[in-house]
Parts: C-alpha cells; structure tokens; sequence
C-alpha cells in the first residue's frame, strides 16, 4: 500500500470487516470456554489440550489481524516488518519453549521426588 | 543540516545513509521498536505464567471458578461473560482508533476529534473493568483455610455447592479479643487486620456440620490412565484417590474428600484466608494472585498511559496543531501503541481466563 499522505484512499470498509472478524473469533473463543466440548478436553496433542490448542491458534490469528491491519504492518516496508515480528517470532517462540519444559520438570520433580511438599 | 554531514557518495543507494530504507519517520520506527521490546517484556511475564502453571498443573485454580462476576448480577454464575465484554469494548476502542488514524490520513479534523474520543472513553471503560475485577479478586467470595503445608482448602456442602467461611464458623461470643494497636501497647508494635473468624470456630463448625466436606487444590487425575500405569506409585495414588475421595469420576475438576478424610485435613490447618493478597489467596496457590496482580496490572498501566497519551494527542488535534503541521502522523503513533495494548489483551485473555 503506498504511503502518499497527500491523498490517502479510505479504509473505513476493511477496518469493520476486521472489527467483525474479530468479535466473530472472540465470541467464539467465549463459547468455547464456556461449553468446554468434551471430546476437545480429552484429546490431547504435544501434551497439550486440544481446546488449549484452538484457543491459541485463534488467539495468534487475532494478534495476525490486529498486527497486519490495525497496525498497518502490511504496509512497511520488508525491512521494517521482518526486523520487528521475526524477532518477536524468534525470541518468544525460544523463551517458551525454555520456560515451559523447565516447568514441566520442576513438575516431575515436585511429584515423583522423595521429598513431602505438603506436610 | 544538510552542510554539516559527511558526503559519503552512497547517498543515492539503499543503506547508504542518505535515505530511508525502511520508509518510515523516525517516530514512527522507534514506535515500532519500543513496542517489540515491550512485547517481549510482556512475552517474559506471560511465559513466566507459563512456567507456574506447568509447575502446578495438576492444581492450579480453575479461572472459570474465580472470575464469576457479572456487575449488577449479585451471586450469579457468569464465568467469562464479563471479561469478553471488557475484550470487546478494548477491541472497539482499537477500531476507533484505526477510524481516526483513517480519517487523519484525509485531514478530516472533525472525524479525528470524535473517533479519538470514542477511543478515550473506550479505554476509560476498560481500566475501569478492570479495577471492578481487581475488587472483586481481592475481596474474594467464599473464603477458605490455609494447611501447615501452605495447601489452600475449600469448603462444600453435601452436592459441592461451595460454602462461605462465615457459613461454617459458629462464632465463639464469649471471644472479647482487642485489636493490639500502637496506642495500647508498645508504641513500635501492632498488629495486621485480624481475621474475621479463628481457625478455632471454623474447626468447631466444621466437626459440628457433618455435611461439610473438604475441597482441595488438587485437580483429579484421569484414575483409568493412572491405574494402567506401569509405575507403581501412579497405581497407588489412584487407588487412595478412589478410596478417600467423593468425586474420584470427575476428571480435570477440583478432588473432595469424603467426610472422614475431610476431618483429618481440618487437622493441620492454622489459618483463615478471605480474598487475596500477594502473599494469600483463597483460590490456590499465591503464585497465582501474584501473577493475576503483576500482568493485568501491568497491563492496564499500559491502559492507563495509553488514555493519558491519548488525551494528550486529542488536544492537540482539537487545538489544531496537525492541520498546521499539515500531517496526522503523530495520531498514527500513539495507535500504534494502543493497539499494541489491545494486543497484549489478546494474549492475556486467552492465558488468564480461556486456557
């Protein structure tokens, strides 16, 4: 999208498409949490609930339209955008990986050691 | 300016210094900037949540079960409906923004002033939300006791209806305990609010009301799983879990002791918690008030400062500093930041209250 303040085209169409995207994935998200389907809760994938799962997915594809479209990211340059999301991508991606396995172990630990936690 | 840099002969190529190769104002760059360091900031807490909950997965407290309140619907349970309505309006504030950032790229002042307003309220409506939850958070709803072992334990009745500490503790009346204050004592000492009720009336209307049973933290496995285990102490847990408790069939929900464990329990206990603080909370495990203090608060500081920038940029927009400027770019960066904190909110909901 070209950058010409001068004469600048309305958006106003796209921003509520958006605006309703994202009360749509939202209510859905809601719903979801409130139902909790079973089948979603006992299915598990990577040691994770499916439902965790989708709601995560959703929660990134909101961040995506938020990020792409409110933000304007889609209309920066490579240069700006890749330096800005590939990091983020990156560092968040490796610190949660981290965190959460450490956590997982400290878990084990908790349960299987020799020690009482609750006395 | 021009005179007093340094002709390097690469002025006309890309990364030669002489242009802009990513396109964008300086404000606008060092928006972007400070909102990925920001991200990452909020990345570490959240993760940090992560790593907490992955530590007490098998009792973390159920948020559904905490975040129950809906404003005017006193003892109602609406789990979630009020935060989705708080997601809601930070999202429509976010759609504001983008109209007046829409509308500046027009120079349409008179647009820009009304949907920068909406914003403001928007945002006004949020912090508020939020504070209301705070409340209610910090002053909790049913109570509940604190073991030697830091373990939290709830109250329920003979269906699991939860059951306030001041529905259990037949209150001692001949008890006539002054509050030890500065003005009656040593001048240096004093001490905290005392508990509405003592651990002693709690255990003498819990031995009383042999209705009570005991709800722990802990999050009840899946038995069938565990009794095909291979390890023997998994066995072994389910079978005592099968033994001891009321509701050994309902997965992933809080465990309630049968009566007579129940009354074991009651044994350790040395204290009363009613609400939260950063070191007691009556819904589990301190660390997570901790967290719910540290990152919504976090967040809605952000909030806070978003509103307040925000005002800031809409007088000057209603004073008319942009026409003159002939550019409404400085609207584009402080939505820039607003919709960052919209999307934080994004994360923060779906790990505080849908996971």
């Amino acid at each position: 999208m070209a950058h010409d303040i001068a004469h600048h085209e309305s958006n106003t169409a796209k921003i509520w498409k958006v605006f309703i995207l994202l009360s749509v994935v939202t209510i859905v998200e809601v719903i979801l949490g409130i139902i909790k389907p079973a089948f979603l809760i006992d299915t598990t994938i990577i040691s994770m609930k499916l439902l965790n799962w989708i709601f995560i997915i959703l929660t990134i594809y909101k961040a995506y339209y938020i990020t792409w479209s409110f933000m304007h990211m889609e209309g920066e340059t490579k240069g700006l955008r890749r330096s800005v999301v590939w990091t983020a991508v990156f560092l968040i991606c490796y610190l949660i990986f981290i965190l959460l396995t450490e956590g997982d172990y400290v878990f084990e630990v908790f349960k299987g050691g020799y020690k009482s936690w609750d006395f | 300016m021009e005179t007093a840099v340094t002709k390097t002969g690469t002025e006309d190529k890309i990364w030669g210094g002489g242009n802009k190769p990513l396109k964008v104002s300086y404000g606008k760059m060092m928006m972007w900037f400070f909102i990925l360091s920001d991200a990452l900031t909020f990345s570490g807490f959240l993760a940090a949540y992560g790593f907490s909950r992955f530590k007490f997965i098998d009792s973390w407290p159920i948020a559904d079960e905490v975040f129950n309140h809906f404003p005017f619907l006193h003892g109602v349970d609406a789990p979630m409906y009020y935060v989705a309505l708080m997601t809601f309006i930070l999202i429509f504030s976010s759609v504001t923004m983008v109209l007046a950032v829409d509308a500046g790229h027009q120079m349409k002042q008179k647009k820009v002033i009304f949907y920068m307003f909406l914003t403001i309220i928007g945002g006004a409506i949020f912090v508020g939300s939020q504070a209301w939850e705070w409340k209610n958070f910090i002053k909790g709803e049913y109570g509940a006791v604190e073991t030697k072992g830091g373990q939290i334990l709830q109250f329920v009745d003979a269906e699991g209806h939860r059951v306030g500490l001041k529905d259990v503790a037949i209150v001692d009346i001949h008890k006539d305990r002054e509050q030890h204050q500065r003005k009656n004592g040593l001048w240096y000492s004093e001490e905290g609010t005392r508990p509405t009720f003592t651990v002693s009336e709690i255990a003498n209307g819990f031995t009383k009301n042999t209705d009570l049973l005991i709800r722990t933290q802990e999050l009840v496995p899946d038995l069938e799983k565990l009794k095909a285990s291979e390890k023997a102490r998994d066995v072994a847990y389910a079978t005592k879990l099968e033994k001891e408790l009321v509701n050994p069939e309902a997965k992933g929900q809080k465990a309630i002791y049968k009566r007579e464990y129940s009354l074991k329990r009651m044994g350790s206990v040395i204290g009363t918690v009613e609400g939260a603080n950063l070191t007691h909370n009556e819904y589990g495990t301190p660390l997570f008030a901790n967290f719910f203090f540290f990152i919504t608060g976090f967040h809605g500081f952000h909030v806070l400062s978003g509103v307040i920038i925000n005002i800031i940029i809409f007088i000057n927009v209603i004073l008319g500093t942009y026409e003159r400027r002939k550019n409404y770019e400085m609207v584009e960066k402080v939505g820039l930041y607003w919709h960052f904190v919209d999307l934080v909110w994004v994360f923060v909901f779906t790990f505080f209250y849908l996971v």
